[in-house]
This record gives structure tokens, C-alpha cells and sequence, in this order.
């Protein structure tokens, strides 16, 4: 047995046992959770809750070295572009309801604000949980906030992290304060709620664009496709699309999964909002590619060429489709151009963290199966929160 | 030891050549880098190529001051491109195979290690100083403040910083440190002490350069490149080769901007994202009351 195979053992067993609380709660508390096709939803979120903690636990028994596939020439991979880049990037319609609800204040958007604040939550603590796995001493995860270098775009985006995760706290924790009813803690959490609000769409500002700051330090590892001085104006405006796209996402499933009436009104307006942040982005990639002679690079590596066309695609498409008047108002076509939208976004984080950066690595890099039953894991967390806070929490309950 | 190089300047020679730096700060000082110019006390190493043998003394020395076994006598060679860096190995002599003089298949030994930055991207990179360039122009790393982003080791134009990847959970960086506590007693890095044929001279970075340029200007037939003068705004680790340096597997098409530059373009901004979002949404919360008492 290998060093630390019990430690693993446990905390698979302890992550098991987990789902198993999680697939009980989730169905209600009734005594048919275990029927037909839940039993078989239970099965498979116990066995990859399992398998995550083991995986877990021998990323800290045995090293990142013997559960993943980085390397000394490529010491980034899936947790930073999926986990990190992904998550944050999807949750960018947090702050873009916060804004359009109480700076802005567009009524019609209410209804979703807390389902998209929750969103948010989620994709940062997607992004959280990745960095766990991934930073190599993550118990010294706080030492940004009192070592400070002030030169390093990672200090910039470790203050965004800690402080933009305490906001969205503060900004789901009514929620809970309504469900107990602990009405005194509720009204001083609202009196704040303004400059919350703010602090948290400037937080994300810097945040969403300092992620595409990291990679201005790579001129001679990125390819000429993806790098480009305007990285940082690059992610924060296909952050925006994607957070659009995320709540017309969010608001389609949540109709369809918890049987409330879809906001049509809202779609379309999300609908006719995201060409706007999509077609100048799409030409200024373009015309800033074309600038910086930029599309040899396409051609002399067919993958990152391919992958590259694909993103674009993806992001093309969709504005394209959304912007003929027939079809922006059909729910149906919004849903999946939004689908497209969020699929282009996060590929577009993998490529410049991961397939833009192939060309320069020694050993080409691919996500080993306990990185990608990590990033499973951490996604299936989000997806069963989100589940338990619409069964328990007042999160689709028309509020003030 | 280190006095070849440091002595026999002459009290003129310095002064022209300090006032040619001291020009040369002046003008150009913006463009070496956004933050600071070379200080003339920063040490530096000529690694001069061409006199080389390839015997692997250095690579000894490096593991022996770490407290490692030395290079075992037996096995001593490795085919090209099988030595690398990594977290034990922070020098070894690369095996290139080049063209030279009209034939092929020439083997080309080329000392590798960290470069020691004038402005180095690594440093700049680390969010919480862990990193850092000493007044003796020495690249140094402090463990107990890492956190383990691994940005050091994607800012690194030459992939230097290498990882502890079998460690749980206290894994370092681990790169050259040019023998700091050496350099601060005045000795010089035990590699450089080891070299038999003064392929390697340890010296300021600054005489260093003048010594590199003397050597091409007396025997510009013997020399093809310099390398470190300005790339990526100067490194401390200066190499002179009798052929082109990307045969050498060095990366010629670097900026001669200093890596950090380019990050701090976007970061001194951050003030002005700040205030300037902050102005906008609070003038458009105060507008949308005023709206709202209104109506």
C-alpha cells in the first residue's frame, strides 16, 4: 500500500457518505430518494464524490508531481484555466445584476438578481477550490495580505479574490438571514447593500481584467493568436458576455428544473444585450490580431489554429443569430446562443492558459484523469449548492 | 580569486567607463527598465564560451555546496538535450550539437543556470516578495513566504525556476541563487571558483560587459554574439559564443524591455479603473434616487 493510501481511503468513504447526505437533502427528505433514477443519480455523485477525495488527499500525501501533469516548463494547468479563469469568468453576471438592480435599478431584473448572485458565489468558489488543489503551500493562501509587492498582477488578482468572495458573501448572506429569520442581522446587512454593490462591480472590474493581465508577462510563450496588450481589456469585455450569458442560462434552466414561469421579458433584453459587448470584442480580436501580424501563427500550428477558429466560432454565431430582429425574441434561440457564448468564453480561457502555451512547453501538457476528477468535483458542488439553496433558501421568492 | 577581472582597470579606465555608463543610465536608463538601472554594485559572471571544455566542474561544485554527492566519476557524460534543470539540478552544461568552422555535428557545451535578471520577471511576478533581487544582483528565493502560484515559473523567459513537484505539502521553487551568502563574504559562486579554464569570471555586472566587449573588439574572428546586454533588459549572466546564440538554444526573439514592464503598464492603471468606476456608479445611484423621489 502505498504512503497515504489510507488517508485517501477515508476521505473518499468521508466524501461518499457526503453525496449520500447531499442526494437525501436534494430529494426532499422523503423516503424516495433512493427510487428509480435518483438511486442511480446517487450512485454516481457518491463514486465521484469518492473518487474527488481521494484525489484530494493524495494531491497533499504524495505531491502535485504524482496527481497531475504539470511539469517544471508548463506549471500550469486545468485548475488554473478551467477552475480559476473559468469560474470567475462565469460568474460575472453577479455583478452585472447587482448593477442593473440597484445602481441602475432595472426592476425587471429582480427576480433573477439572487439566483445570479448565488451563480457567482459558486463560480468563485469553483475558483477557490481549484487554487486549494493547485497552489503548492495553500495554507500560506493569505500571505498577499500582509507580504505586499505591489508590481505583481498575482497580488492584484489574490486582494480581488479575497475581497470580491467576502462581498459575495455579504451579498448571499440575506438569504440566509431570511430563511431564520434573524431580522435585525438582515436590516443592517441591507444598509449596506449600495456600497456593497459598488465595491463589488469594481472589484470585478479589476478582477475579470487582471486575469488577462497575468499572461502580459508571456510575450515569448503565448502565441501571437491569443497574446496581445489588450488582454486585460479582452477578458473583462467577454466577461460581461458571458455573464449575460450566464443568467439567460440560469433563468432557462432554473424555469424548466424548479416549474416557474420564464421571464421572457428578461431573456430578451439579456438577448439583445450581449451583441453589444460581442461585436466590437469580435472586431477588436480581429483587427488587433491583423495589427500585430498575428495570423501566421494560425497556420504553423494547426491545433492552436483549430482551437482557435472554434472559439471564435462560437462566439461569432451567436451574435450573428441574436442580432437579426426574428430571432433575439425567441427564448429558444437565446438559450442556445447562450449556450454557444459560455462554451466560446471558457474555451477561450483554455487556450490562453493552456493550448495558446503548448508551443513553448517542453513536455506537452494534458490534464490527467484525478485533475479533471477534481474539476468535476468542484463543479458538481456548485451544482448541488445551488440545488439545496433553491430547495431551503428563499432564492426564487419574489422579495422586496 | 575574484580580483582577475576586478584589479588591473585602471583608476581612467574606470572613470571613462563610469561616466559612459553614468551616460548611458541617463539616456537610456527608461528603456533597460521602468523601475531601475543597473546598479553598479550588482555582480555579474562572463561566461565565455569558447572556452569551455564541457568538463562539468561547475555542475560538481553547485551540487557540493548544496550538500549533495558530487558527479559521480563513472557515467560522466550525457547525450545532447538529455541534462536539464530542475529542483536539485540548478546548473548543468547542456550538450548542444552545432556547425562550426564548415563541419557539422560539433558538440557545443553551454552552462545553463538563472540568468539574474537586471529587472527580473520572476520578482516582479511573485505576489508576495518571496522572490526577490538583492543589492548584490543576486536572484533569491525565501520559501516561508511562497504560496505556491507557480507565476515565477510561467514569468521566466528561460523557464529557470524549477518546481519540488513530489512534495505534499511543503513544495519549494527551486532556482540558482548565484551563491548569495558566498557573493555577500566576497567570494565568488562555487561554480565560477571551479571552472579550470576561466570559462566563467565572476566580476560587477558592469565590468563584466566591458571585459565581454574588449574580448570581441581584440578578437572579433574569434567571436560570433553576446548575449545579456540588453535582453529582457539586461541579465547579470552575460555569455560570449563564437556562433549565433539561438544555436546555442538560447531565445533570441526576447525583448530588450524589461517582462516586468509589460505587466506594470496595465497595473498602474488600477487607480484609475478604481475612481473612475467609482465615480460613474456612484453619480448614476445618486441620479437614479433623484429619479426615483421624483416619480
Amino acid at each position: 500500500m502505498p504512503d497515504g493510501m489510507g488517508l485517501e481511503l477515508v476521505v473518499a468513504a468521508a466524501m461518499g457518505g457526503l453525496a449520500t447526505m447531499a442526494c437525501y437533502a436534494l430529494g426532499g427528505r422523503s423516503k424516495d430518494w433512493l427510487h428509480g433514477w435518483r438511486a442511480l443519480g446517487w450512485l454516481v455523485l457518491a463514486t465521484l464524490w469518492a473518487m474527488g477525495g481521494a484525489a484530494f488527499a493524495a494531491r497533499f500525501t504524495r505531491g502535485l508531481g504524482a496527481v497531475t501533469h504539470l511539469s517544471d516548463t508548463f506549471p500550469w494547468g486545468l485548475w488554473i484555466a478551467f477552475d480559476m479563469l473559468g469560474g470567475v469568468a462565469l460568474a460575472a453576471g453577479g455583478f452585472l445584476m447587482a448593477g442593473a438592480v440597484y445602481v441602475f435599478r432595472l426592476e425587471r431584473f429582480h427576480s433573477i438578481l439572487r439566483p445570479a448572485i448565488l451563480t457567482a458565489y459558486l463560480g468563485y468558489l469553483l475558483a477557490v477550490g481549484g487554487l486549494l488543489a493547485d497552489l503548492g503551500r495553500p495554507y500560506n493562501i493569505w500571505h498577499p495580505i500582509v507580504y505586499w509587492q505591489h508590481r505583481s498582477v498575482m497580488f492584484e488578482v489574490a486582494w480581488c479574490v479575497t475581497l470580491y468572495t467576502t462581498v459575495l458573501t455579504l451579498e448571499f448572506l440575506p438569504l440566509l438571514l431570511e430563511r431564520f429569520r434573524w431580522a435585525r442581522a438582515l436590516r443592517l446587512v441591507r444598509a449596506f447593500t449600495a456600497p456593497l454593490v459598488i465595491a463589488g462591480i469594481i472589484l470585478s472590474t479589476l478582477h475579470q481584467s487582471s486575469l488577462g493581465s497575468l499572461f502580459l508577462i508571456v510575450p515569448q510563450k503565448l502565441l501571437q493568436l491569443w497574446y496581445t496588450p489588450l488582454l486585460p481589456l479582452f477578458f473583462f469585455m467577454s466577461a460581461l458576455a458571458v455573464g449575460m450569458a450566464m443568467l439567460i442560462f440560469e433563468s432557462t434552466v432554473s424555469a424548466r428544473a424548479f416549474g416557474r414561469s420564464l421571464h421572457r421579458s428578461q431573456i430578451t433584453a439579456l438577448a439583445r444585450a450581449m451583441p453589444v459587448v460581442l461585436v466590437p470584442y469580435l472586431l477588436l480580436r480581429v483587427l488587433d490580431i491583423t495589427w500585430h501580424d498575428g495570423w501566421a501563427a494560425a497556420f504553423q500550428h494547426p491545433l492552436q489554429g483549430a482551437t482557435f477558429l472554434v472559439e471564435m466560432l462560437l462566439l461569432l454565431v451567436p451574435t450573428l443569430v441574436l442580432l437579426r430582429a426574428g430571432w433575439v425574441g425567441n427564448a429558444k434561440v437565446a438559450f442556445w446562443a447562450s449556450m454557444a457564448v459560455v462554451v466560446g468564453v471558457v474555451l477561450n480561457r483554455l487556450n490562453v492558459c493552456w493550448i495558446g502555451m503548448l508551443p513553448s512547453a517542453e513536455i506537452p501538457y494534458v490534464p490527467s484523469w484525478r485533475e479533471i476528477v477534481i474539476t468535476v468535483n468542484l463543479l458538481s458542488y456548485g451544482i448541488v449548492l445551488f440545488g439545496l439553496a433553491a430547495r431551503y433558501l428563499p432564492l426564487f421568492e419574489e422579495h422586496d | 580569486m575574484t580580483t582577475a577581472l576586478r584589479r588591473p582597470i585602471g583608476r581612467r579606465g574606470l572613470l571613462r567607463f563610469g561616466l559612459g555608463l553614468g551616460s548611458i543610465a541617463l539616456v537610456g536608463g527608461r528603456k533597460v527598465s521602468a523601475f531601475q538601472a543597473p546598479d553598479r554594485m550588482e555582480a555579474g559572471v562572463l561566461v565565455d564560451l569558447t572556452r569551455c571544455i564541457g568538463c562539468r566542474a561547475c555542475e560538481n561544485a553547485c551540487r557540493v555546496r548544496q550538500g549533495r554527492s558530487g558527479l559521480p566519476l563513472a557515467g560522466l557524460g550525457y547525450g545532447p538535450g538529455e541534462g536539464r534543470l530542475s529542483f536539485t539540478s540548478l546548473t548543468f552544461v547542456d550538450q548542444r550539437v552545432v556547425e562550426r568552422h564548415g563541419q557539422a555535428d560539433i558538440r557545443a557545451p553551454v552552462k545553463r543556470q538563472c540568468m539574474h535578471c537586471v529587472d527580473p520577471a520572476c520578482v516582479s511576478a511573485c505576489p508576495v516578495a518571496a522572490l526577490r533581487k538583492t543589492p548584490r544582483g543576486s536572484v533569491v528565493y525565501e520559501a516561508s513566504r511562497c504560496l505556491g502560484c507557480r507565476y515565477c515559473m510561467i514569468a521566466c523567459p528561460f523557464n529557470v525556476p524549477r518546481y519540488q513537484w513530489d512534495s505534499g505539502l511543503t513544495p519549494k521553487v527551486g532556482k540558482c541563487d548565484f551563491c548569495d551568502d558566498r557573493i555577500a563574504s566576497g567570494l565568488s559562486p562555487a561554480c565560477v571558483s571551479a571552472c579550470p579554464t576561466g570559462a566563467l569570471k565572476f566580476a560587477k555586472r558592469w565590468e563584466v560587459l566591458r571585459e565581454a566587449k574588449a574580448r570581441v573588439g581584440s578578437h572579433p574572428e574569434r567571436y560570433h554574439s553576446i548575449y545579456g546586454e540588453h535582453t529582457v533588459g539586461g541579465t547579470s549572466w552575460i555569455y560570449l559564443a563564437d556562433v549565433p546564440m539561438e544555436e546555442l538554444g538560447f531565445r533570441t526573439d526576447l525583448p530588450d524591455q524589461s517582462l516586468a514592464a509589460l505587466t506594470w503598464r496595465a497595473l498602474s492603471k488600477v487607480p484609475f479603473v478604481v475612481i473612475g468606476v467609482g465615480v460613474f456608479l456612484g453619480s448614476m445611484l445618486r441620479l437614479r434616487q433623484r429619479e426615483g423621489r421624483h416619480a
